[in-house]
C-alpha cells in the first residue's frame, strides 16, 4: 500500500466529519499553545529576574546587619532577649573592608542608610519613594547607574549632608512631569525637608518585580542628620568585587576582617553578606520550579487533548465498521487499514500541533503574569514532536482495532 | 488439465462446540468451471451465506480444502488472503457496499490502490470500467448522488477492475426494483457471454434461472445441483443498458 494513498484515504476520513475533525484538533491546539505559552512565561520570569539582578550587578556584596533575635554570644551562652539593633555596621567597618593588604579583591564600598516611608512633595505632587538611600558617590558606579541629566553630588557632599538629590526617572516622572531634564536644579521635599535635585538616573526598567527607577539617593550623612537622627549606624554597606570570579574570595576577606572586628565567630555573627550570585541562583531554583509547575498543567492539557484524539478515532472506527470491512473484502492488507487511520489521528494530531504552535507564538506576543514571555525554541520542536507522538501513540490502538476487524463481522455490521 | 475455477472437497464450517455444534456446511464438495455462471439458492440458514463467505475467503473453513484458481486457501494467511481477495474475486453485495463520500470513479478504482497500480493507470481503467457498465458520465458522482441500480452497477464495476477470475455476487438484486433487477441481470449475462465466471447466491428462483446451472441448498449439504444450460451454449447476451 502506497503511503500517499494512505494520506488520500485519511484526508476523506478527516474531512468527512468536519466539525469532529476541528473540534479534536482544537484539543490539541489548546494543549500545545498552553505548553508554549507557559513554558515562555516560565522563561520570561526567569529573564526578567536576571536581568534586574544582573542590573543590580553580579559582582556586588552587601554586608546588613544582623537584626534577628536568639543569636548565640562566644562559647554558646544563650543571649537573653533580641540582639541589641547597636551600632554594629560603621563607617569604619566600610574603610576597614578596602584595606588592599586585607581585602585584595574588594573594589569598591558604599554605605547605605536606610528609611522607610519616604514622601516627595513637589508643588501640589507627591510620591511615596520605594527606595530611599543615603550613601557616598561611589554607589552609583557600583550599581551601575549613569545619569540621564544633572550631575550626582560629591564625596565633600557626602560626608558634609548637603541637602541634594539624585531621583531615578519614576520619582522624576512622578513629581516634576514628562520631561524629567527639567526636575534637575528644582528643589523637592523629601518627608518635609528641602532638597535640591542635582542628577536624574537613567531608566533602568522595570522587571515587574519591582521599579529600580522609584528611587531617591541622598548623601548618608545627610539621611543620618535628617532622617535616622544621628547615629553611626549604617543598615548596609555594598561592596564590589574586582570581578564575579573572585565573589567567593571577597566575600571571605569581608568576613575575615568584620568577625575580628566585631570579635565574633560564623556561629554567632551580627551581620550577614548576601552575595548576588547567591541570589540570582536562588531565583533561578525559584524559577525553574515555577517553569516546571506550569510545563506540568500544561502536559496534561495536551495529554486529554491527546485523550481525545483517541475518542474520536475510536469513535470513527466503529462508525465506519462497514467501511473497514468492505476495504478488506476487497484487498486491503491489516497494513493498510492501519496506516490509513493512523494517518487520519496523525493528520488531526500535527495540524493541532501546528495551529498549536502558531497560537502559542501569537499569544507569547502579549505581556502575562506582568512579565514578558519568550518562546524557547525547543519549546517548539518538543510540542511539534509530542503531537506527532500523540497522533502515534493515541492513534494506535483505534488503528489497531479496525485492523483486526474480520472482513465478514464488519460487512455485517449495521 | 482441471479448469475449475472453485474446487471445494469435503468442505465443513462448524460454529461452536458439543452440545451447541452447528454445522453451517456439512462436508460439501463442489466443482465451478471457469466461464460457468452458477447460481447458489437456499432458504436463509441453508449455509448459503457462509458457502459464500468461504467462496470470498472472507472466511476459513473448519474441514476440507478450498482450491481458488489453482490455490490452496487453506495454507495462506491473512495477508495473502487479502492479496487472493484483491486480484481473484470481484466482490457484489446487496446493498452495493459503496465507500460513502467517495465518488463512483474513485470507488471503482479502489482495489487497484490496493493492488498498488499506479495512480494514472488506475483512474483510466476505472473509467473504462465505469462506460462498459454504462456510466460514463456518472464517474464524478457520489454514491449517494446515484439510484440504486446505478450504485450496484458501480459496485459491478469496481468488482471488475482488476479483471478478477471469479465475480462473486451476494444477493445482487436484493434490493432493488424489477426494472434494476433485470437490468443488473442482463449486465451479468452480457459479462457471463464474454468468459466471465459468475457465483451467484440468491433465494430468489426466477433470478437464479438466469444463470446456466443452479445448486441449491438446505441445513449445510447441496440437495440439488441442476444445470439449465451448457457453458457458452448461452445465446448472445442483450446490450448493456445505458
Amino acid at each position: 500500500m502506497m503511503i500517499a494513498e494512505s494520506v488520500r484515504f485519511a484526508l476523506t476520513g478527516v474531512m468527512a466529519n468536519k466539525m469532529r475533525s476541528i473540534l479534536t484538533t482544537l484539543g490539541i491546539l489548546i494543549g500545545i499553545a498552553s505548553v508554549i505559552i507557559l513554558l515562555a512565561v516560565g522563561a520570561g520570569t526567569s529573564n526578567a529576574i536576571k536581568t534586574q539582578i544582573g542590573k543590580l550587578g553580579t559582582n556586588v556584596l552587601t554586608v546588613s546587619r544582623q537584626t534577628t533575635a536568639g543569636g548565640r554570644a562566644a562559647g554558646g551562652q544563650a543571649v537573653t532577649g533580641p540582639r541589641s539593633r547597636g551600632t554594629n555596621l560603621t563607617l569604619q567597618d566600610m574603610a576597614a573592608l578596602t584595606d588592599p593588604v586585607m581585602a585584595p579583591d574588594v573594589a569598591a564600598t558604599a554605605p547605605v542608610v536606610t528609611a522607610q516611608n519616604v514622601t516627595g512633595t513637589y508643588q501640589d505632587a507627591t510620591h511615596a519613594v520605594a527606595t530611599f538611600v543615603g550613601t557616598t558617590p561611589s554607589y552609583f558606579s557600583i550599581s551601575n547607574d549613569t545619569l540621564a541629566a544633572g550631575s550626582y553630588f560629591s564625596d565633600g557632599d557626602a560626608s558634609s549632608g548637603t541637602a541634594v538629590a539624585v531621583i531615578g526617572n519614576t520619582v522624576a516622572q512622578d513629581l516634576v512631569g514628562s520631561s524629567v531634564t527639567s526636575a534637575v536644579g528644582q528643589t523637592i521635599a523629601l518627608n518635609g525637608q528641602n532638597f535640591v535635585v542635582s542628577g536624574v538616573l537613567a531608566q533602568k526598567g522595570s522587571s515587574g518585580l519591582n521599579d529600580p527607577d522609584d528611587i531617591v539617593v541622598i548623601p548618608y550623612s545627610a539621611a543620618q542628620d535628617k532622617f535616622t537622627g544621628y547615629s553611626p549606624s549604617l543598615a548596609s554597606i555594598t561592596v564590589q568585587a574586582k570581578s564575579a570570579d573572585v565573589m567567593n574570595q571577597a566575600q571571605n576577606e569581608v568576613q575575615m576582617i568584620l568577625d575580628a572586628r566585631h570579635n565574633v565567630t560564623s556561629a554567632n555573627r551580627d551581620y550577614q553578606v548576601r552575595n548576588q550570585a547567591q541570589i540570582l541562583t536562588t531565583a533561578t531554583t525559584t524559577t525553574a520550579t515555577l517553569t516546571v509547575l506550569l510545563g506540568a498543567v500544561a502536559g496534561i492539557s495536551l495529554l486529554v487533548g491527546g485523550i481525545g484524539v483517541m475518542n474520536i478515532m475510536l469513535v470513527t472506527v466503529t462508525e465506519r465498521t462497514r467501511e473497514i470491512g468492505i476495504r478488506k473484502a476487497i484487498g486491503a492488507s491489516r497494513g493498510s487499514i492501519v496506516s490509513q487511520f493512523l494517518i487520519e489521528s496523525l493528520i488531526i494530531s500535527l495540524i493541532g500541533g501546528v495551529l498549536g504552535i502558531a497560537a502559542g507564538y501569537i499569544g507569547s506576543a502579549f505581556p502575562l503574569l506582568g512579565t514578558q514571555p519568550e518562546v524557547q525554541w525547543w519549546t517548539v520542536w518538543l510540542s511539534f514532536l509530542v503531537s506527532a507522538a500523540i497522533g502515534l501513540v493515541f492513534g494506535i490502538y483505534p488503528a489497531n482495532k479496525a485492523a483486526k476487524l474480520r472482513p465478514i463481522d464488519a460487512l455485517r455490521y449495521e | 488439465m482441471n479448469d475449475a475455477v472453485i474446487q471445494l472437497d469435503s468442505v465443513s464450517k462448524i460454529y461452536g462446540k458439543g452440545e451447541a455444534e452447528v454445522r453451517a456446511l456439512d462436508s460439501v464438495s463442489i466443482s465451478i468451471d471457469r466461464g460457468d455462471f452458477v447460481a447458489i439458492i437456499g432458504a436463509s440458514g441453508s449455509g448459503k451465506s457462509t458457502m459464500m463467505n468461504i467462496i470470498g475467503c472472507l472466511d476459513g473453513a473448519t474441514q476440507g480444502t478450498y482450491h481458488l484458481d489453482g490455490i490452496d486457501t487453506g495454507t495462506l494467511d491473512e495477508f495473502q488472503l487479502a492479496q487472493i481477495r484483491n486480484r481473484k474475486i470481484g466482490f457484489v453485495f446487496q446493498n452495493f457496499n459503496l465507500i460513502p463520500r467517495t465518488r463512483a470513479v474513485d470507488n471503482v478504482s479502489m482495489p487497484l490502490a490496493y493492488a498498488k497500480v499506479h495512480r494514472k493507470e488506475r483512474r483510466e481503467r476505472a473509467l473504462e470500467v465505469l462506460a462498459s457498465v454504462g456510466l460514463a458520465e456518472r464517474a464524478d458522482h457520489k454514491p449517494s448522488q446515484l439510484s440504486g441500480g446505478q450504485q450496484q452497477r458501480v459496485a459491478i464495476a469496481r468488482a471488475l477492475v482488476t479483471n478478477p477470475v471469479l465475480l462473486l455476487a451476494d444477493e445482487p438484486t436484493g434490493a432493488l426494483d424489477t426494472k434494476s433487477s433485470h437490468e443488473i441481470l442482463d449486465l451479468f449475462e452480457s459479462l457471463h457471454a464474454n468468459g466471465r465466471t459468475i457465483v451467484m447466491i440468491t433465494h430468489e428462483t426466477d433470478v437464479a434461472a438466469r444463470a446456466n446451472r443452479v445448486v441449491r441448498f438446505q441445513d449445510g449439504h447441496i440437495i440439488e445441483d441442476h444445470r439449465l444450460r451448457d457453458v457458452h451454449a448461452h445465446p448472445v447476451a442483450t446490450a448493456v443498458p445505458a
